[in-house]
């Protein structure tokens, strides 16, 4: 027998029912028959022996009937009815069916009907727009190419290699005009030069030579001449001599000077001619006069 | 094996030494009842010639003592290791001008694994395929190039601000909001419109992530990964923003025919006619397979120095796929897809 009054008190309002969802202010009955969604005494398909719902599958809307008189056979109990894919037909098809069925269960079918038919439409349009694909990314796959991209800008050397591109292309000559380096041209027409005095003349090589006599006659002026041609044959081990030789009290301070003033002169430049050096010993001296006037009488 | 061992009286009178050296105190109990078993494990790991051939440092059971073990021979490899260099550096020292060259130190991109389709730049039929190609309107001076860039839906401000960045580095880009518009019917709009590229940044969790490249007329399209994305006003010690100049174009180390590809991809989107008076330079530099983009202002010092300073925003790309056709992932027909457990597989092999 069935006693949905019975069923009703045992699952209803404040007892338990597994289909139960309670929240603050509603009941909701997740069964898959319920009509509404909600528990309540008349939409809940387990205390109404006669029921009926509008289910969806792949598209297709059913109708799902429960009577009393199939309500020993659960198997059997509910009848499942294929509506039209028409919305009206559908609505016509529910009249004809739920005919003499309560208002409540006819009006809520066609409701859902109506839902399900308006969501079915949504899908049908949003497959035909863009649809979003998500791509899973690997986290450790994410990590090796981190890894492996932060080593690629390592070994690139970009700022290198692309200041070689340009200079490679300034060298082609793709900029035209723009830029003028005249040192690199200079240079060119230096090296130039300087093989064309090489091969062509010899000569011109006793000119310097010359001077250096003319700078000797300077020097013979002051009565040194001799300790500087010693001077001009030897190196600066010489000079350090030469100090020994003038004064020996002063040899400490004399050489570091001159020592100072040679290791000057090898760290200068190559070109360094023959009077310069003479020269130079020459204020040498000159400063030793200054230093100790007794002693460097010789000098003058 | 322990009975091997005892008849051929190999042990040398130090093992014991030895033994007694390894046993740590807390074992010492342990030790003794299993004495024989460690005798075994002591001999066969007796650092010299009597090991037995197919002994290795894994077969000991004791984590301790394994890791000690291994300890011990990643000890004894640096000194031969050392030795060695040492032993050399005399030998060169000795033979001076007649030592042997310098060996070259093995890098990733020595090591690199032949690519069959790298292009030799004689080659007949990768020119006749690249004159007729695609962009063989642009390279013949035929077509200017005219750029879309737009988003994927709902950009965030650092995804519209990079592509206002990028419109400043590209000339004659044209930045467009995407309003839910699908791709299939953009391009046929921006085909009327005479767009030659079609540039899609993709967007995820905020940042820009993906690059889409579509060649407009009918070209190819390419799919990128964008990672390390950084804004002007992230630069440190950039110049002043770029000028309207048409900047120049570096394309380095694109020498496979699909790099090749790819390189006149980038070449095209940038007009023929670099303005030189602009000193400006976009850089796009393949080093395994990542394609590093850079945008500098130069300036040439002397002959010999040039000196640089970036502007512009700069960004890697990684190709995930080349697509003949405009953008069409359903039915596109692919050249190269990244699959990932094929191509990833070794580490000295590039595709680009």
């Amino acid at each position: 027998m069935q006693h949905d009054d019975v069923i009703w008190d045992l699952i209803g309002n404040d007892s338990f029912c597994s289909y139960k969802v309670k929240t603050k202010t509603q009941r909701f009955c997740r069964n898959e028959y319920n009509l509404t969604g909600l528990c309540n005494r008349s939409s809940c398909p387990l205390a109404n022996s006669q029921y009926a719902t509008v289910r969806e599958e792949k598209g297709r809307c059913y109708l799902y009937m429960k009577v009393v008189e199939r309500a020993a056979f659960p198997a059997r109990m509910w009848e499942k009815v294929k509506l039209d894919r028409n919305y009206a037909k559908a609505l016509e098809q529910i009249d004809e069916n739920l005919m003499y069925w309560p208002q409540f269960i006819r009006h809520k079918c066609k409701q859902r009907l109506t839902k399900i038919a308006q969501y079915l439409i949504r899908i049908r349009k949003l497959t035909l727009k863009r649809q979003r694909k998500l791509v899973p990314l690997s986290r450790k796959v994410e990590r090796r190419e981190k890894r492996r991209e932060e080593k690629a800008l390592i070994a690139a050397q970009l700022e290198n290699a692309i200041e070689k591109e340009l200079l490679d292309r300034l060298k082609q000559g793709t900029y035209g005009d723009i830029y003028n380096f005249p040192i690199h041209a200079f240079n060119k027409a230096m090296e130039k030069q300087e093989e064309e005095t090489e091969s062509e003349e010899a000569e011109d090589e006793e000119e310097p030579v010359t001077r250096e006599f003319v700078a000797d006659d300077e020097f013979e002026e002051s009565d040194l001449s001799d300790f500087e041609d010693m001077n001009n044959l030897k190196g600066s081990s010489d000079e350090e001599e030469d100090a020994e030789e003038e004064s020996r009290e002063e040899e400490e301070s004399e050489e570091e000077l001159e020592e100072e003033k040679t290791k000057a002169q090898s760290k200068g430049k190559a070109p360094l001619k023959g009077p310069i050096r003479k020269k130079r010993a020459y204020v040498e001296i000159e400063y030793e006069q200054e230093t100790e006037p007794a002693q460097k009488s010789k000098a003058t | 094996m322990y009975n091997k061992i005892w008849e051929k009286g190999k042990l040398p009178q130090s093992w014991k030494e030895k033994l007694k050296q390894k046993v740590k105190p807390d074992e010492a109990a342990v030790q003794e009842m299993d004495q024989a078993e460690i005798e075994v494990t002591e001999t066969k790991s007796e650092s010299g010639a009597c090991f037995p051939p197919t002994f290795s440092v894994s077969e000991i059971k004791n984590k301790q003592r394994r890791h000690a073990m291994f300890l011990k021979l990643k000890e004894e490899k640096r000194k031969q290791k050392l030795e060695l260099k040492k032993k050399k550096k005399k030998e060169r020292k000795v033979l001076g001008d007649q030592a042997p060259p310098k060996e070259v130190p093995k890098t990733i991109e020595n090591q690199r694994i032949y690519d069959e389709t790298t292009v030799n730049p004689e080659d007949e039929e990768v020119a006749f395929d690249e004159g007729t190609d695609e962009f063989s309107a642009y390279f013949n001076q035929l077509t200017n190039p005219k750029v879309l860039i737009t988003t994927s839906d709902r950009p965030r401000g650092r995804t519209v601000r990079f592509c206002e960045q990028l419109a400043t580095v590209v000339p004659h880009a044209h930045v467009y909001y995407r309003r839910g518009l699908a791709l299939k019917r953009v391009i046929p709009q921006c085909i009327s419109r005479g767009f030659t590229y079609l540039m899609v940044i993709n967007e995820d969790r905020k940042v820009p992530n993906g690059l889409i490249l579509c060649h407009l007329p009918d070209g190819p399209t390419a799919h990128f990964k964008i990672s390390s994305v950084r804004l002007r006003k992230e630069m440190k010690r950039r110049g002043k923003d770029p000028t309207e100049h048409v900047p120049e174009v570096i394309l380095n180390n694109f020498s496979t025919r699909l790099g090749h590809s790819i390189g006149r991809m980038f070449a095209a989107l940038f007009p023929h006619d670099p303005q030189f008076v602009g000193r400006q330079v976009a850089t796009f530099h393949n080093q395994r397979d990542f394609i590093f983009f850079r945008f500098h202002r130069y300036i040439f010092k002397n002959e010999k120095k040039v000196g640089m300073q970036e502007l512009g925003p700069r960004f890697t790309l990684k190709l995930r796929s080349l697509q003949k056709g405009t953008f069409d992932s359903k039915f596109g027909e692919y050249e190269w897809v990244h699959k990932r457990h094929e191509m990833d597989s070794s580490r000295r092999k590039f595709h680009l």
